[in-house]
Order: structure tokens, then C-alpha cells, then sequence
């Protein structure tokens, strides 16, 4: 199975995103911003940082690079996608996924280990993990409160779309917990929490952030 | 204004020059004027001033520094030392790392958030400039008193500045240090280290060798930010009046720096490049001159097609704009082609603003006409040599006499009473506040990172090949005595660096103090000097590069001598590692060490306002014995955890390790107060599974380090003699100050 990973301009998260597709069973695949080519690719993942500085909204020109045109072609055909962190700001910008993430709650750049109980497990992204289970994985961002409108916020709980919530105190402000969100369809899975830094726990927290990339392969195998 | 041409330089050889607000001393301006045979052109006084101040020449401290090649023990590690823009040690298994520390320290000051990120900036720069990919950061900072309103102005901005900049490059902050004193209100000290690693084969050097080759800009515009002597370059002979208000704090933009670094891995991977230079302190002038006399001397620049963010600037500002995030690479003509392509790819703004020649000057025209003529080697390397008077300061008698005098806990109720002081003391608490605003997990390669003893990142994900890194500096013990107090720092950070089970292999030191011209600051230092070159050779330690920071003083008020000790060691094996602490309960714990009556400049006695007394006196002869001790202790599998003992003794170090997992320990001293709070250097806890016992006790025997049984593992208390503290109000102590103070 190929999972694209791109690269923009200031992404940080790109080899980690990567390193985590192949611990996951899958073949990770480069995708840079500038070229309108998926290379084939099953699946892709919008990894963290700061793609082009961030110094307008946080993924306000992303959404504007050639390989997003085709990305969000694809996903409305139903092609699983995950953005973490800067990715899920994209997704927003890009009007794949709802809401805005903004400024954290005390302003500060916050990293911390984070727990967080998976919400929905029927997405591509989360079907290896149990309905309400906790994992143990990095939070890491300077904007990353989830904010919408009362009438979306009823519609991700009525339909079932919030996919993790964080756990404990509320680390940045986000409604309702709000850690990942999908869309109507299921497929493009936004993510504040880092699951790329946490699959050994040599190197993380814990390894159990894996479940997203083991979710994706099983996905696809199906 | 007019062109101040080479033309003109000699047939008004008479013009007025303002070399004194340049900060060039009338001796330092002839010499000058006999280098060329003629005055300089307001071009070349720009350079020379910038390259012979004190920040790029080491004019005081270059006297004082050569004893680190004087003295430097023979070691195979090294693959290059000092003098270029870092050094670089071998690892094994074909890697190659280079690491460096440098001061931000005035530009924090003034302002304290791009003052804090540029420096950062500034030092990735320098590790990409050997040809490396940086790695992991770290950052010791110094403030003044926690609770001062100055601190508080400039402590969250230049937290926020580290952040926001190595964050946005994609370096793991995996340490530092916090340390507050009196000494540092006005004078806060921003410390950046950067580590990279490279293969053998990729190691990268600023010279520009080839005749025909050509000098190509690339980065970031040049602005009008950065200019050291802006006042004097606004001043009326040099400036059109506009750049009286440009500030001298450069303004660092990260995200041009990460595609910078990526862009220049792609340059290098595919060899493109003869010789390269960052651009940091005297900016363009720097690079030049270092370029062409690291070469055969020969370079022709054409200033005018530098690109600028501000059209107006004149050619002395643009030689001496600090603008970041700018690198000068050497390229041959044929791969030019290749290296625009790259260039392009990550829409970098690239150059050629020159090429090198065979002859001996470097020669930088603007439209056409010459206005710098120098041999580059004069202004590069040739730059004045000091021998400051220095004399030992009268204070270092009368404090070495005092006797210490402060409150020995003997009740139960005192001695956690002391605990609890010390655990939610500024120095001591918990630095969480600080750390959770830096990135420590992007890359995927930390292993440890602050509050570990020392960071660590992984180099290979096959081999688990790993280095680890410590900064250190005790302050209060360099002030009583400037000797040991460098080598007691040397010994701490290699200590920080084997409890894990790292061996240390080289060491970078960023060496803070006071005004130069002040005898009594010129003796510290060259006493740090002389401690540290000493206690590198005895330790078989090279040094394999370093930054001096002068000048950090109020009025007649110098901060404390602070040589802040950087050591890098190598791991086999990262699974490997001894952590800090434990997460079971049943373990055995033994000190490694012996514990004598040692509180001066403990953190104790400055929790009582004392500062007197005699530091310690270090013995590297058991410091080394200890290290073999700590990596056999590892090899051999016998520890579960080791954690060093350093300020605030055994009452912090046991502290620490109860809190890391909240599982507690039940211990037992002799002489409770001087046990807890003594800060004797050459000690460590350890935790051992008790079956572990005669394998231990076989190891210190062996390297003649003294060991006796401390306690044992377990519960949700910490049981010191009769005094019991739970691990929620310790943690409750130790956790609180840092939010409570900043919010």
C-alpha cells in the first residue's frame, strides 16, 4: 500500500510521518508541493510544521499548492487523509474539514504528552484501535484550540464525527475536547495530536500512536 | 553622499575618518593606514572595524585561548578543531558530528524575543555551514532574580524566541539550563547549542580555492537590520541620515532558515560546492574575507548585485548588515547550473555576486568602481592582539576567608521544611514552564532531553548509534574561584553525559564575563581559561571550539565569571541508556562518591544570601575513575538508573529522581544536613536490582570510587531518617514556582 507524505515549504513532521507509514506495514511515498502528481498513492498524509511560515493563518497558502488541488480531488472521491497538526490546519483552510484551529487558550507553544480517547473507530484512520480507548501520544503546537460555530459543533457530535477528545484538562482551549475531527464521509481525518512521535516508546511517549498507521494499511487492504 | 572610492582614498589620503566611533582605537587606524599604504575607503574601515572588535577578533581573549591548542590531549576524535565554524569529531561507524555553543547575550537584552531566536538562527547556521544536518538544540539561559521585574520583561520573550525559532526549523530542544542571580539583571545570558552529524566524506570548510570559481550569495535580502555601528553609519560622513532608527537587533525569520538548511543538504549531497561561509556576525564582511584568505587570498566581489530589502542602502551598510539567514558558497562554473536549479526548486533568492582570482587581494567594487582593496587575510586574521592587564580581584580574599553560616536542619520538621525550600527554589523547580514551549520529539530521534542529566538523540535508526550532550556552569563556584571553577564545570557536564552511559569525546565552551578592561574580570577569565585548557588535557577532553562573551556588566557590576562547558559523548547503544531514574519499587540505591562539608557557593548558602567561602577543589584523577564506573555500570547492565549530584546536593538529586516516575524512596544518612545539602562534586545515585549487588561493589572496586548503600525503592513517600514527605507535596513544591512566578 502507498501512502503519500508532502512536503511543503516548512514542514517539519515530513520524515517522521513517513517513518511511521513503514512501522505501520505501508510504503511511504514523497510528495512535494509543488508538483500536481500523487504518484499513485492510496492514501495521503498532510504532515506537521509550519508550511510557509504560518505567518498568515496557519495553512491559509498551503491549500493554495499544486498538489492540493489534486488532494482534495481525490478526497472528495473518497481517498483516506490525514492531516496532523499543521495538516489539519490545512484541511480546514481547505474546507475538507470544519472549524478553524487558533491561537492556544494560554497563548503559548505547548508540548506535552497528551492523552486522548479515540472517539470513532469506524474512520480508515482509526479502525485498529477500541471505541473509547486511551493513548498516550505528543501534543505540540502554538495553534491548535479547535473553534466553530454552535451548529457544526451539534453536527460533529450528532454525527458522530469527533474522532478523539482530549482526556484530563483541557490542554488548549478547543470545544468540547475537541483533539480530531472527520468529515461526512469518513475518509479525511484531522489531528492536532502527534501519533508520528509516538510508534517506539525509545522515542516517545509510548508506541501508541501506531494504531493510525496499522488503521490505514487495514483499510486499504480491505 | 559620494562614493568613497579607492581613487579617492588616495588622492584625499587628508579626509577626516570616524574610526573612534567605529570603536577602533587610534593605534588600531594607522596600523590600518600601513597595511593598505594609504587611508582606507569608508568601504574597508567598515570591515575592519567589524572584524577587529572584539566579538570577531578575540582581540582580549586570543592571548588566553591558544592554550586550548597548546594543551589539547592527542586525540583521535577529532577531525577538526578550532578556527573553523565548528569543530567536528569522529563518532564511529563513518559519521561525523560537529557541535558549537555561542552567547546571544546584548541582543536578548534589548529585545529579548528575536534577540533570543537570531541567536539560535545564528548557530544552525554556523553547524549547516560544516555541511551537517542540525540535529537538536539546547540553551542555557541566565536571568536576573526570578522575582525581578526586568526578569520577568525578558525571561518569557526570550523562552518564547527559543521556541518560536528552533521550533519552526524542526530541532528538538533537548536541554539547557535556567539559572537565576542577581548578577544577571541587565546582563541575562542567551547561550545557543546546536548539534549536526554528517558522513566523514561531507565535511564542508570556508575557503574559497580555484581561481574561476564563483562567489555566489544565497538566502535571504539584505536589510538594513543588524548594523553594528549604525549610529556611526548614520552619522553625517557616512550616512544620507535615514538609518538613524534601524535597528541593531537583527530580526531572524525561521521559516527562510528551515528552507535554507534544506536547500543547502541538497547543495551538499550533490557536491556542489568548493567552500561555504554563513553569514552571522559582520555579515558580508566576514564571509569575504574569511572565504578569500582561507583560500589563496584572490576574490572579486560585485557589492551592487547583492539583492536588498531596502534599495537605499549604501555599500558600508551592506557590508556590514547582519541580515540572517544568508550563506556564501564557493561554486565551480560548472555546477553553477545545477546549483540555481536547487536554488529554485526551494525558491531560494541565489546570486553570483563574484568569482575568486589568483591574486592575493579581495576587491569589491560598486557600479563599477573599486571601493575595497584589501589583502582579506588583514582583515580576517590579522587583527590586533591584546595582553590586558589582569590582576586578581581584591574581593577573591576576603570571600575566600568568610565561613559559611547558615541553618542545618536537624528535625524532622527542618529538614523537610529544607526540602521543600530548595525543591521550589527558581534554581531548583521544576523548568516544565520553559521546556513544554520547545519541541522536543520532532525528528523522532530524542532519546532524553531536559530534565535528563544530559540530552540525547539518536544518529542511526539501525545501529542505534546515539550522541548525548551537557552544558554546565556553576557561577558561584567560578566567582570564588575562577580555576576550579572550569574545570568543575568540564567535570559536571562530562559527568551529566556518562550517567546515561555516554562516553565523553570532546568539549565546546561559551565563556561569559564581565568587561575585559577590567583587570580583575581579565584575571577570571584567563583563570577560567587556564582551568578549563587544564582539566581538558588531564581528562583527555579537546576543545573543539567555543565563543567569547565580554562586556556583560552594569555600570561597575560584572556578572558572575560564567564559562558555560559543553560535552559531547558518544553511545553505542541508545536502548541502552541508564535512565534517570526509576519507575519500581524494590531497587537498591547507593551514592557512587564521597560526601564532604561543602556549601560554599552551594545552593543553599545562596538561598541564605551567602557567598563566601572556598569551592571545592576538583579531582579529575576520581571525576575520570567515576566515569568508568558510570559506563561499565551501563555495559555491563548492572544499573537500572544513575542521576548526577550537583546544585542543591543529594536533597535535589533524590528529589528528582522520586518525582520522574512518583515512585518514592526510603534513605538513611549519617549526617543528615551536610548529606542533603553538601554540594561535593564527584558524586551520583544509582539504583540497582538488588542480585546486582557484589557486580557493583566488584566495578568501584576496580576504579577506586567509594560506594555506600543509600536505601531502597518504593511507596508514595520520600522517607529521609525519621522525616517523611509525601511525593504530592514535593511534587506540589517543586512543580508551582515557575507558573506561580510566570504565568
Amino acid at each position: 500500500m502507498r501512502v503519500g507524505v508532502v512536503t511543503f515549504p516548512g514542514t517539519l513532521d515530513d520524515r517522521d510521518a513517513a517513518r511511521a507509514v513503514r512501522a505501520g506495514g505501508s510504503e511511504a511515498v514523497e510528495l512535494w508541493h509543488g508538483d500536481a502528481d500523487l504518484k499513485n498513492v492510496d492514501a495521503v498524509i498532510l504532515p506537521g510544521g509550519f508550511s510557509y511560515g504560518d505567518y498568515l493563518r496557519c495553512g491559509a497558502i498551503s491549500r493554495f499548492a499544486p498538489v492540493m488541488t489534486l488532494i482534495i480531488e481525490q478526497a472528495n472521491k473518497g481517498m483516506p487523509l490525514l492531516g496532523i497538526c499543521n495538516g489539519f490546519q490545512v484541511l480546514c483552510e481547505s474546507h475538507l474539514l470544519p472549524g478553524a484551529l487558533t491561537r492556544n487558550s494560554d497563548l503559548h507553544f505547548l508540548c506535552k504528552d497528551q492523552v486522548i480517547s479515540i472517539e470513532n473507530t469506524n474512520t480508515p484512520w482509526t479502525s485498529s484501535f477500541s471505541k473509547g480507548q486511551e493513548i498516550l501520544i505528543p501534543l505540540k503546537n502554538g495553534e491548535g484550540s479547535f473553534q466553530c460555530d454552535d451548529a457544526t459543533l451539534a453536527s460533529l457530535e450528532g454525527e458522530d464525527r469527533i474522532i478523539a477528545r482530549y482526556v484530563g484538562e483541557n490542554p488548549n482551549g478547543s470545544r468540547n475536547l475537541i483533539a480530531g475531527i472527520t468529515n461526512v464521509r469518513g475518509n479525511v481525518v484531522g489531528l492536532m495530536p502527534h501519533p508520528e512521535h509516538a510508534i517506539d516508546a525509545l522515542t516517545g511517549p509510548s508506541a501508541e500512536g501506531l494504531g493510525f498507521f496499522t488503521s490505514i494499511l487495514n483499510a486499504m487492504v480491505k | 553622499m559620494s562614493l568613497d572610492t579607492v581613487a579617492q582614498a588616495i588622492a584625499h589620503p587628508d579626509t577626516a575618518q570616524p574610526f573612534k566611533e567605529l570603536g577602533l582605537k587610534p593605534d588600531e587606524y594607522v596600523r590600518i593606514k600601513e597595511i593598505l599604504g594609504r587611508r582606507p575607503t569608508s568601504s574597508e574601515l567598515a570591515m575592519y572595524s567589524v572584524m577587529w572588535s572584539e566579538h570577531c577578533s578575540y582581540k582580549s581573549s586570543k592571548v588566553h585561548l591558544k592554550q586550548f591548542g597548546e594543551k589539547a590531549p592527542k586525540s583521535d576524535a577529532l577531525l577538526v578543531g578550532i578556527g573553523e565554524n565548528a569543530g567536528v569529531v569522529d563518532v564511529g561507524q563513518g559519521y561525523a558530528v560537529t557541535f558549537k555553543i555561542e552567547s546571544h547575550n546584548h541582543p536578548s537584552f534589548v529585545e529579548p524575543y528575536q534577540g533570543a531566536a537570531t541567536g539560535v538562527g545564528g548557530i544552525v547556521r554556523d553547524i549547516l555551514t560544516m555541511g551537517a544536518r542540525p540535529i537538536a538544540v539546547m540553551d542555557p539561559l541566565r536571568f536576573g532574580p526570578a522575582e525581578a521585574a526586568d526578569t520577568r520583561r525578558v525571561l518569557p520573550g526570550i523562552i518564547a524566541g527559543v521556541g518560536g525559532y528552533g521550533n519552526c526549523l524542526g530541532l528538538p530542544n533537548i536541554g539547557g539550563e535556567v539559572v537565576f542571580d542577581e548578577t544577571y539583571i541587565g546582563n541575562p545570558l542567551v547561550n545557543a547549542l546546536c548539534v549536526g552529524v554528517m558522513r566523514h566524506s561531507d565535511i564542508k570548510l570556508a575557503k574559497a580555492a580555484g581561481a574561476g570559481n564563483l562567489v555566489v550569495l544565497y538566502g535571504a535580502k539584505t536589510g538594513g537590520d543588524g548594523i553594528g555601528g549604525v549610529s556611526v553609519l548614520a552619522s553625517e560622513t557616512f550616512g544620507d541620515g535615514g538609518s538613524t532608527k534601524r535597528p541593531s537587533v537583527q530580526v531572524g525569520d525561521p521559516f527562510v532558515e528551515k528552507v535554507l538548511i534544506e536547500c543547502s543538504l541538497e547543495i551538499f549531497a550533490e557536491d556542489l560546492v568548493v567552500g561555504i561561509q554563513d553569514l552571522g556576525g559582520a555579515g558580508l564582511s566576514c564571509a569575504t574575507s574569511e572565504l578569500a584568505s582561507g583560500g589563496s587570498g584572490g576574490m572579486k566581489v560585485q557589492l551592487d548585485k547583492v539583492p536588498l530589502r531596502d534599495p537605499s542602502l549604501s555599500p558600508e551598510e551592506i557590508l556590514m548588515s547582519e541580515s540572517q539567514e544568508r550563506m556564501c558558497a564557493i561554486v565551480e562554473p560548472s555546477k553553477i547550473a545545477r546549483f540555481l536549479e536547487i536554488c529554485k526548486k526551494w525558491d531560494v533568492t541565489v546570486t553570483v555576486i563574484g568569482e575568486v582570482t589568483d591574486g592575493k587581494h579581495l576587491e569589491i567594487t560598486w557600479n563599477g568602481e573599486l571601493i575595497v582593496d584589501v589583502p582579506p587575510r588583514t582583515v580576517a586574521h590579522d587583527g590586533p592582539v591584546y595582553n590586558r592587564p589582569l590582576a586578581q580581584p581584591e574581593y577573591i580574599d576576603r570571600v575566600n576567608a568568610e565561613k559559611i553560616s547558615v541553618p542545618m536542619p536537624q528535625s524532622s520538621t527542618e529538614i523537610k521544611a529544607a526540602l521543600l525550600k530548595l525543591a521550589s527554589a527558581p534554581n531548583m523547580a521544576d523548568k516544565s514552564w520553559v521546556t513544554a514551549q520547545y519541541d522536543k520529539y520532532v525528528q523522532g530521534n530524542t532519546i532524553q532531553a531536559q530534565p535528563d542529566d544530559s540530552g540525547m538523540v539518536r544518529i542511526d535508526e539501525k545501529t542505534h548509534l546515539g550522541v548525548a550532550i551537557a552544558t554546565d556552569a556553576n557561577a558561584n563556584w567560578s566567582y570564588l574561584n575562577p580555576y576550579q571553577g572550569a574545570k568543575l564545570a568540564l567535570a559536571e557536564a562530562a559527568r551529566n553525559i556518562a550517567t546515561a552511559g555516554a562516553r565523553p569525546l570532546a568539549v565546546t565552551n561559551c565563556l561569559n564575563f564581565g568587561s575585559p578592561e577590567d583587570p580583575g574580570v581579565m584575571w577570571q577569565f584567563a583563570e577560567s581559561v587556564r582551568g578549563l585548557a587544564d582539566g581538558c588535557l588531564e581528562m583527555g577532553l579537546p576543545v573543539t571550539g567555543g565563543n567569547v562573551s565580554f562586556y556583560n556588566q552594569t555600570g561597575d557590576v560584572a556578572i558572575l565569571p560564567t564559562p558555560v562547558i559543553g560535552v559531547l559523548g558518544v553511545i553505542d547503544d541508545v536502548r541502552t541508556r541508564t535512565p534517570m531514574s526509576f519507575d519500581k519499587a524494590g531497587l537498591d540505591l547507593y551514592l557512587l562518591g564521597t560526601t564532604g562539608a561543602e556549601l560554599a557557593g552551594s545552593e543553599w548558602a545562596f538561598l541564605h544570601g551567602q557567598r563566601g567561602g572556598n569551592s571545592p577543589t576538583a579531582d579529575l584523577q576520581n571525576e575520570m575513575n567515576l566515569i568508568e564506573v558510570l559506563l561499565a555500570g551501563r555495559s555491563e547492565k548492572i544499573f537500572t538508573a544513575a542521576h548526577d549530584l550537583s546544585q542543591g546536593g543529594l536533597a535535589m538529586t533524590i528529589t528528582e529522581m522520586v518525582l520522574r516516575h512518583m515512585v518514592g524512596a526510603t534513605i538513611s544518612l549519617n549526617d543528615v544536613a551536610n548529606d542533603l545539602l553538601s554540594e561535593t562534586p564527584g558524586r551520583v545515585v544509582i539504583a540497582i536490582d538488588s542480585s546486582k549487588s557484589s557486580a557493583l561493589l566488584e566495578l568501584c572496586a576496580k576504579y577506586k570510587t567509594p560506594v555506600s548503600k543509600l536505601g531502597t525503592t518504593g511507596g508514595d513517600t520520600l522517607v529521609i531518617n525519621e522525616t517523611v514527605i509525601s511525593l504530592q507535596e514535593l511534587k506540589t513544591a517543586h512543580t508551582s514556582t515557575f507558573p506561580r512566578l510566570f504565568g
